[in-house]
């Protein structure tokens, strides 16, 4: 796929790919998606429903790209246009269980329909203002239905919030959404059409227009068009596929609760976004899909989750603003050169102080936590495979050199990495001159 | 061409920019004091003065930028002050900038089509595909050739030459087809040969549309225009062909005064 | 009736100036630096938590003094390594960043003060009736935080518009290289900025501490509020703020005393609603249950009537 937004850095003015590359881009994406649930390691229940969360998360993620990539709106409440289509599908569903001749598989359709409503309804209001007071106002917006769904309990089911059945309704082409594997295949079809829609979408004239506003939206006002609506359809855009992976959530999950339109959900879909790479239309999938997965794997064994995704999300910003996915698409010049290897190998040197960095940090983050947040668990832990007890100093000492051994030396590694980058981007640049 | 069918009938405009007891103030300072100027259909008119006699502010005003204090401004006949830049824009109206203002993350090529787009009715359209729109790609790449920019076409504009950038702001000026086109001092900033390349560009540009220019560049005014208006302290103090505005006796004042001062 | 009302006014006064603390701050650095302070409530917090720390340790008055120091600290660390870094990659990075921090900082609570609320009481020294009203004792620590909320407001007003230091950090706003080039230190500036935006947020949640709960959540409870404030006010004003903070704590307060809902209107004017009825549940709100909306419903209504602010000039 190639970017559609330009990075950060600036790399995209890439000529639109061709109709045959493009479509075996997108065949090859779906096969991909078929086969995935059949793949040792995931070819279990878990496995799938990791799978099924990471294409509703990815589709949330992409629909929250249109605004933050694409027209360089930031919002903080965009679990909003997601949960408000989870609920609508989650009535839905109730609907067809008391005998609404609806196939379940479809009733997400509901979810892009409300999301699209309230992304209209308060983008009329949130798009007024661009920039900082916009994100603040999203804010402000995402607060007001948060509080709301706890005010009307008959609509929102409170905090335990209103449950369906995806199983009990007419069956579509022998789908009955029982074993996970269905639920995963609906989500994995609607997930890759919402995605061809919205790439489709950044093609538009008004999906340029969006690049344009986000670039600088004082000339685009002198080039015809209404900055507030071109930001306006943007936002309702981004409402209905936040919908659609609203409505996804509710069939894979059969409940929908207030936290769906939380602040923290919000949270983590620009988290995803960002951390993915805002600057490319497959970033939002790759961060999508890593966070879901380091969600899963964590939060089970470990209480500080949180505090290590803020850690990453820091680092990113920092470090690499185009995210994983320009981390990753950084690499493609060199990738045929033969210093390529060298680049490799430098990387083998620093990780190794960079891991002994990290493993000290964990550990104090660790301990810290269970003193702070667990004590009745007692002071006695074990911690990569190694039994410590965080009341005596001993494990402290041992975390704080590691960590302060570990970025000295990974100081002094650095220049082997950056000489390496060195030798391959000459090589690559001398490479590209001589076509 | 479609697009010169979008532009309101101007043949039953008297004149293409009509201003008239124009004012401007910013809190209390007044910067425009009372212009008014009549522009007529397929002329070239330049805008000279000292520094900080306005015209940038009164550049602004006709373009939508600010709104008047006071006083009102016609395009094509039709009362527009107080209209926003796109509403302009659409009555066919375009204008650069002196600094530089394009679309720096988008590609030349891009930068100009964005720039075509509402001139042919695409509007807020999410059902065309942009890389199938014969007529709006065929503009752009038309616009590309008219200032050399075809083979910069890919290039991102954020890291252009500054030239490069000049040209690419008069390209996204004109590519929209405007029947009045504000050149807000174009050739700012440029060698010799540049800024007689931009003249070229500019003159082949404005040919059957009405000009209105802003230049530090004597060279390039006396050059190009048909008339000229001579603004001092927010007043036109003469608006006339370039002979008799050299020879105009106020207009050396001005220009001495201010270069004692 | 008068009594309710008076009683509620003036516990209204007294929570919008403890926002309007909090948004002091906040407009100080958007309105010098250009940047939202996502981390500001979070800041607040750390003030709250630092000041029941030291005054175990060393009463409450030094806590006063230290707590905000501290934070102003923090504050100065925050902006030299960190902020002034993504500073060149925009404001949505800046943003994104104070917005990290402020997951970190909450972590970071977590992990030194636990979970829960800490007992964070107000301290005895200042816990004394200081007059009574209808029977109701008005306690010193209110006035306390009145006081020190009216402070803050002639020390800024004083400090941006009438001396040289203000117009010095205001030009560096809009001429960075103009004032760098005149001799001021602009990047020294910023920090300072930064430092005493965080020191005033500090200073707030050391009154704000034992007003509300001090625990983990609370930036979280708070933050929302303050940010709709400052949109309400006009960002980056400081009348605006304070006439807004004054405006939601009063409008809140009111909303919380008032026990009735829509459906009580309704029968009072004689039409009948039942359970039945369409959109009954929303008929039964009670207005002190919508009292948490207030804001937003406020933010909500002045987008549509002033979408600049209340005092808001330049768009931003």
């Amino acid at each position: 796929m190639k970017s559609v937004a330009a990075a950060p850095e600036m790399t995209s003015a890439e000529p639109t790919p061709s109709w045959m590359t493009r479509s075996r881009t997108w065949v090859g994406a779906a096969a991909i998606l078929l086969v995935l649930p059949h793949i040792p390691g995931l070819n279990a229940d878990f496995g799938r429903s990791l799978l099924s969360q990471m294409g509703i998360a990815a589709v949330f993620a992409l629909s929250f790209n249109l605004l933050l990539g694409q027209t360089g709106l930031l919002s903080f409440g965009h679990a909003v246009y997601f949960g408000l289509g989870g609920y609508a599908t989650v009535h839905l569903m109730r609907a067809i269980n008391h005998g609404l001749p609806v196939p379940v598989p479809l009733a997400p359709l509901a979810g892009a329909a409300t999301g699209l409503l309230f992304g209209v309804l308060f983008g009329s209001v949130t798009t007024r203002r661009a920039g900082t007071i916009f994100a603040l106002i999203t804010l402000g917006i995402g607060e007001l239905v948060y509080a709301t769904t706890f005010m009307l309990p008959s609509y929102f089911g409170g905090e335990e919030g209103i449950t369906a059945s995806r199983t009990r309704g007419p069956a579509l082409l022998g789908f009955d959404l029982g074993p996970q594997l269905q639920v995963y295949y609906v989500v994995a079809l609607w997930a890759i059409i919402a995605a061809a829609l919205m790439y489709a979408f950044t093609r538009t004239p008004v999906g340029r227009m969006c690049n344009a506003v986000r670039d600088n939206p004082e000339r685009v006002e002198f080039v015809g068009y209404n900055t507030q609506r071109v930001r306006f359809v943007a936002f309702s855009a981004a409402g209905l596929f936040a919908g659609l992976a609203g409505g996804l959530h509710a069939i894979n999950y059969e409940i929908v609760a207030a936290d769906s339109v939380s602040a923290l959900r919000s949270g983590t879909v620009l988290l995803m976004t960002y951390i993915g790479g805002v600057g490319r239309f497959i970033g939002p999938v790759i961060g999508a899909a890593v966070l879901t997965w380091l969600q899963a794997s964590l939060s089970g064994y470990t209480s500080a989750w949180l505090f290590y995704l803020g850690l990453f999300f820091m680092a990113i910003i920092v470090f690499a603003p185009a995210g994983l996915a320009g981390l990753i698409l950084m690499h493609r010049p060199i990738i045929r050169m033969p210093a390529f290897w060298r680049v490799l190998r430098a990387y083998a040197i620093a990780f190794a102080p960079a891991l002994v960095m990290t493993i000290g940090a964990i550990v104090i983050i660790e301990m810290s936590y269970r003193l702070s947040t667990q004590p009745e668990l007692g002071t006695r832990m074990r911690l990569f495979w190694t039994d410590i007890d965080a009341a005596t100093p001993w494990p402290w000492l041992a975390a704080v050199v590691m960590i302060v051994s570990g970025f000295v030396v990974f100081r002094k590694t650095w220049p082997i990495v950056a000489q390496a980058w060195q030798q391959a981007t000459t090589e690559a640049s001398v490479a590209a001159g001589a076509r | 061409m479609n697009a010169m069918a979008k532009i309101p009938d101007i043949e039953a405009a008297p004149t293409a920019l009509e201003l008239c007891d124009l004012h401007k103030s910013f809190g209390p300072t007044p910067i425009i004091r009372g212009v008014s100027l009549g522009i007529a259909r397929g002329e070239r008119h330049a805008m000279i003065g000292p520094n900080g006699a306005g015209k940038s502010t009164l550049f602004n005003l006709i373009s939508g930028r600010f709104a008047p204090t006071a006083g009102s401004i016609r395009l094509n006949g039709e009362q527009v002050s107080g209209f926003p830049p796109y509403q302009l824009n659409r009555r066919g109206l375009a204008r650069s900038f002196q600094v530089t203002n394009i679309f720096p993350r988008l590609s030349v090529f891009e930068n100009i089509r964005c720039s075509v787009l509402w001139s042919l009715g695409y509007r807020y359209s999410f059902w065309h595909r942009v890389d199938s729109l014969r007529d709006a790609n065929a503009q752009a790449e038309r616009t590309l050739e008219q200032i050399r920019m075809t083979a910069r076409r890919d290039v991102p504009a954020g890291v252009l030459t500054y030239a490069e950038q000049r040209a690419l702001e008069i390209g996204i000026t004109i590519a929209g087809n405007a029947n009045v086109i504000l050149l807000d001092e174009p050739t700012a900033g440029m060698s010799r040969r540049e800024a007689a390349n931009a003249v070229e560009l500019i003159r082949a540009v404005s040919q059957g549309r009405t000009l209105v220019i802003v230049e530090h560049d004597m060279g390039v005014v006396f050059d190009l225009a048909d008339r000229i208006s001579v603004l001092v302290y927010g007043e036109i103090i003469a608006t006339d062909t370039p002979e008799k505005i050299r020879g105009n006796k106020a207009v050396q004042a001005a220009y001495l005064d201010s270069a004692h001062a | 009736m008068l009594e309710l009302a008076t009683v509620s006014l003036l516990n209204g006064i007294v929570y919008g100036l403890l926002l309007f603390m909090l948004t002091s701050g906040l407009t100080l650095i958007f309105s010098m630096m250009g940047v939202l302070n996502f981390a500001h409530a979070s800041v607040f917090m750390v003030g709250a938590y630092l000041s029941y720390q030291f005054a175990r340790w060393v009463g409450f008055w030094p806590a006063l003094v230290i707590a905000p120091l501290a934070c102003g600290l923090i504050g100065a660390a925050i902006e030299r390594y960190g902020l002034r870094h993504v500073h060149k990659s925009g404001h949505v990075a800046e943003i994104l960043f104070t917005f990290g921090l402020a997951y970190l900082i909450e972590e970071l609570v977590t992990m030194i003060w636990g979970r829960n609320a800490v007992a964070n009481s107000v301290p005895a020294v200042i816990d004394f009736p200081l007059f009574s009203l209808f029977g109701s004792s008005f306690p010193a620590y209110k006035g306390l935080m009145m006081a020190i909320s009216i402070a803050m407001f002639v020390f800024l007003y004083v400090a941006l518009k009438r001396t040289r230091i203000g117009l010095v950090i205001q030009a560096a706003l809009t001429h960075p290289q103009m004032v760098g080039a005149l001799g001021h230190d602009v990047p020294g500036i910023f920090v300072l900025v930064f430092a005493v935006g965080s020191a005033l947020a500090g200073l707030a949640g050391v009154i704000g501490g034992f007003m509300l709960l001090t625990q983990p959540t609370l930036a979280n409870a708070i933050g929302p509020i303050v940010f709709v404030v400052v949109v309400i006010g006009g960002l980056g004003s400081l009348g605006g703020a304070l006439i807004a903070s004054m405006l939601i704590g009063i409008l809140q307060t009111f909303a919380v005393a008032i026990d009735y809902s829509l459906l009580d209107a309704l029968r009072a004017a004689g039409i009948a609603v039942t359970r039945a009825s369409p959109l009954y549940d929303f008929y039964s709100i009670k207005v002190a249950t919508a009292a948490p909306i207030v804001p937003y419903v406020l933010l909500v209504l002045m987008l549509i009537v002033r979408p600049r602010g209340l005092m808001g000039k330049r768009d931003v």
